[in-house]
């Protein structure tokens, strides 16, 4: 498959997933939000959230307050912020665009419809149609693209580039949600509140697999074992660099043994590590190097695979 | 009144219904104007979300991705019988065959030249002549793989409804995806229809097309591998590119896909280099090869014209064939295939004034109103006078263009052009109206002549327009060849 069709399928699929996930982050911030608390406290949530995207310049160029409706108004439809749902769908639909020869009929339209709903609404009308149901409406388009996605097309090397693109964007977005938030639900009282905890749970469509798996009560060192550790939950970390050595596997090429031995210990690393150990050593940091890895290895797939050399 | 005017493709001049629309026009009759409202509206929201949309030249907002335009789908199809259509094969199969071998004379031998049948310096100080093609050899001496012939119906004095070739479009034609997207729109619309009339298919054509490509691959490759090569997503034809490449089943390459290494062509794939064999080239000729042509062009391959001198590629269409279908050539492709073949033309050329002759531009001048007046290296629509359509201000301006550059541009009366009956939408009026159309069938050549029955009608939406381009508000209709 040509390098840069590989590239846009690869892009077109972290575009999406990181739209998806994004609603995710910004919905369970949005629900935490309706549980009574200080107005000061309010706004630290929304702030982390620019924070956890090193966005707050860029949010500070066109916003003098950090609210809940400026955070969202910038992280949901700001065209001129590169990260925000707005951005991120158009990006996959213009990647999906540029290689809609290589996608299935179903997969194409349904990405380009999504755009083409999205950018004929105004922020106004997303808030005053409850931006729950859009943040709603973001991951049933996403779950709509990735079933037929899945579905439809032929298991090549191109549903391949697809899946390591939303593998590696789950990865990072897993990560980066559980920081921001644990962070801010961790009292130092050591009391949890159920709620938020639920909420975070929810966002990650975690809550019924915690009681499933835990059938007890929420704890903090649970949740995080819950999304880092669990080979079982699809959005875990450890399922995402299952599911990243596998795919590598299958598109190996002649210069991509460095990449795969870096995924390898990346899933060891996952794989092999408990939950007290990594709350002992500071789940901060442990997060924050899991994300170094995932940076590391979208470099040496994008040098291996994606702009190849002559 | 226009009914009387102009030949009419659904109704003879005493308002009766042709024999070949007879089934259709009961259908319609007996249809529901709620359902037939209904099914245009369904047609219109298939269309955007498959994404079926072209970008218009200077229209910048088509950049955005949310911009890009419909073309316009009629419903009433233009249905041509199959005696009509077998006739028109057969001169199109000539006039192309003809074509080729001109390409191939002037890139070698000129014998044409030398007997003086067409002027030196129309063809050697042609800006679509390529110097740079002489004496090579390309695979079974086919230069115009992909033909794209416009086609007309007017009447001409005693005979009524003669097919005229307007153009011969032989460097990147398009809108062959249109003539099958219409017709699978068609079928999903009114499949009922199509139970009723033995409508000859098209769906066939990028088989037949890929089949075609093969047999021109560089002798001695087995297996050829084939390649689309596009401008990329912003050109106007994109949706076009990507859907022949899917159907075919080949790579979609832009020109930094590729490289060239050894006079040999690569594409950069995710498991090293691969070695292309056939090039369908939706690029103009001055950007294939920034070494070669246009230095700044950034859509090529440094090198590829070497790797094609050495025969390690082929393009389709080769280079240099625009020489070809210019508009100062085209009085004389009747004369090709008498020199060539050995045959009278069985298509009509329109009269053409060549105001480099100067009987020729007095005559135009004098009479610019009822003359179309078109640039010799225009496409698209653009750049040209509809004398009979314009305003006197528009006629002088465009005087003023022609005195300061005659060579540029020819002449010729404006045709009647035929029409169709034609849904219209307006302020005042929605309905049925004839509106005027074209034609243009896709001629493939390799080792045989090949077509698949009909091509694109392309009808002009205004009111009394002669011009169908759909950069210019035109749209596009399904085409029928009935098979009995």
């Amino acid at each position: 498959m040509l390098s840069r069709t590989a590239d846009h399928l690869y892009w077109m699929a972290r575009f999406t997933e990181r739209a998806e996930n994004l609603a995710r982050l910004l919905d369970v911030t949005h629900q935490m939000s309706l549980v009574p608390q200080s107005v000061t406290a309010a706004n630290q949530n929304w702030g982390a959230i620019l924070a956890l995207n090193s966005l707050q310049d860029a949010f500070a160029k066109s916003y003098d307050q950090v609210t809940a409706e400026n955070v969202l108004r910038f992280m949901v439809a700001d065209p001129d912020n590169p990260s925000s749902i707005t951005s991120c769908l158009r990006a996959a639909r213009e990647n999906a665009h540029a290689v809609r020869g290589t996608l299935t009929a179903e997969t194409w339209e349904s990405c380009n419809f999504t755009w083409i709903e999205l950018r004929d609404q105004k922020f106004e009308q997303i808030l005053s149609g409850g931006i729950g149901e859009f943040f709603e409406w973001v991951k049933l388009r996403s779950a709509l693209t990735r079933g037929v996605t899945f579905g439809t097309m032929l298991q090549d090397e191109a549903l391949h580039f697809i899946r390591l693109g939303g593998l590696i964007e789950r990865a990072d977005n897993t990560a980066r949600i559980l920081d921001v938030k644990y962070h801010v639900l961790r009292t130092d009282e050591g009391t949890t509140d159920f709620y938020q905890w639920g909420a975070l749970l929810r966002s990650l469509s975690a809550f019924e697999v915690y009681r499933k798996v835990y059938r007890d009560a929420i704890t903090p060192a649970r949740v995080a074992e819950l999304l880092m550790l669990r080979p079982d939950m699809p959005r875990s970390l450890h399922a995402c660099a299952t599911g990243i050595i596998r795919v590598l596997k299958s598109i190996t090429n002649g210069q991509s043994a460095e990449t795969e031995r870096r995924a390898g210990m990346l899933h060891a690393h996952v794989h092999f590590t408990r939950i007290d150990d990594v709350l002992a050593q500071g789940l901060h940091e442990y997060l924050a190097d899991f994300m170094d890895r995932i940076y590391d290895l979208g470099d040496g797939i994008s040098r291996d695979f994606l702009v190849a050399a002559i | 009144m226009m009914s009387t005017d102009f030949y009419n493709e659904m109704y003879d001049a005493a308002s009766a219904l042709r024999p070949h629309y007879k089934s259709y026009a009961d259908w319609l009759a007996a249809t529901p104007p709620e359902r037939i409202a209904r099914k245009r509206a369904e047609a219109d929201i298939a269309f955007h979300r498959v994404g079926i949309t072209f970008a218009v030249y200077g229209d910048e907002s088509a950049q955005d991705g949310g911009k890009e335009r419909l073309i316009p789908f009629d419903i009433i199809p233009r249905i041509i019988p199959a005696a009509d259509w077998l006739a028109l094969q057969a001169g199109l199969r000539q006039r192309v065959r003809a074509l080729n071998a001109f390409l191939n004379d002037i890139y070698h031998d000129q014998e044409i030249l030398r007997a003086g049948i067409i002027p030196r310096e129309q063809v050697e100080g042609n800006a679509q002549f390529r110097p740079e093609m002489m004496g090579i050899d390309v695979p079974a001496g086919i230069y115009a793989h992909i033909a794209g012939v416009d086609l007309v119906r007017a009447d001409s004095g005693e005979k009524k409804g003669e097919f005229f070739v307007l153009e011969d479009n032989l460097r990147v034609p398009s809108g062959v995806s249109y003539m099958i997207e219409d017709r699978k729109m068609m079928m999903r619309l009114f499949p009922e229809l199509f139970s009723h009339h033995q409508v000859a298919p098209v769906q066939h054509y990028p088989d037949m097309l890929l089949e075609n490509l093969r047999t021109v691959a560089p002798t001695g490759v087995d297996n050829p591998c084939v390649v689309l090569l596009t401008p990329g997503a912003y050109n106007s034809a994109y949706f076009e590119h990507t859907f022949l490449a899917q159907q075919m089943g080949i790579e979609l390459v832009e020109g930094r896909d590729l490289f060239v290494k050894g006079e040999t062509v690569y594409m950069r794939t995710t498991q090293g280099p691969q070695r292309v064999d056939v090039i369908y080239r939706r690029l103009d000729d001055d950007f294939l090869d920034p070494l070669a042509f246009r230095k700044d062009s950034m859509l090529g391959v440094p090198g590829l014209l070497s790797a094609y001198r050495a025969g390690n590629v082929t393009l389709a269409n080769a280079i240099g064939t625009g020489v070809a279908d210019d508009k100062s050539i085209y009085p004389y492709v009747p004369q090709m295939i008498r020199f060539y073949l050995g045959e009278e033309s069985l298509l009509n050329n329109v009269p053409t004034y060549m105001l480099r002759q100067p009987d020729d531009l007095k005559y135009a001048l004098a009479h610019l109103p009822e003359l179309v007046v078109k640039e010799v290296h225009g496409a698209g629509g653009y750049g040209m006078l509809v004398g009979p359509a314009s305003t006197r201000q528009e006629i002088e301006s465009f005087r003023a263009r022609i005195v300061a550059a005659p060579e540029k541009y020819i002449a010729q009366p404006t045709l009647a052009l035929s029409t169709c009956p034609t849904f219209v939408d307006g302020d005042n009026f929605g309905g049925i109206a004839p509106r005027h159309l074209d034609l243009r069938p896709f001629v493939l050549s390799g080792e045989k002549i090949d077509m698949v029955p009909g091509g694109l009608t392309r009808v002009a939406l205004r009111q009394g327009s002669l011009v169908v381009n759909s950069s210019q508000g035109g749209g596009t209709k399904d085409t029928w060849v009935l098979e009995n």
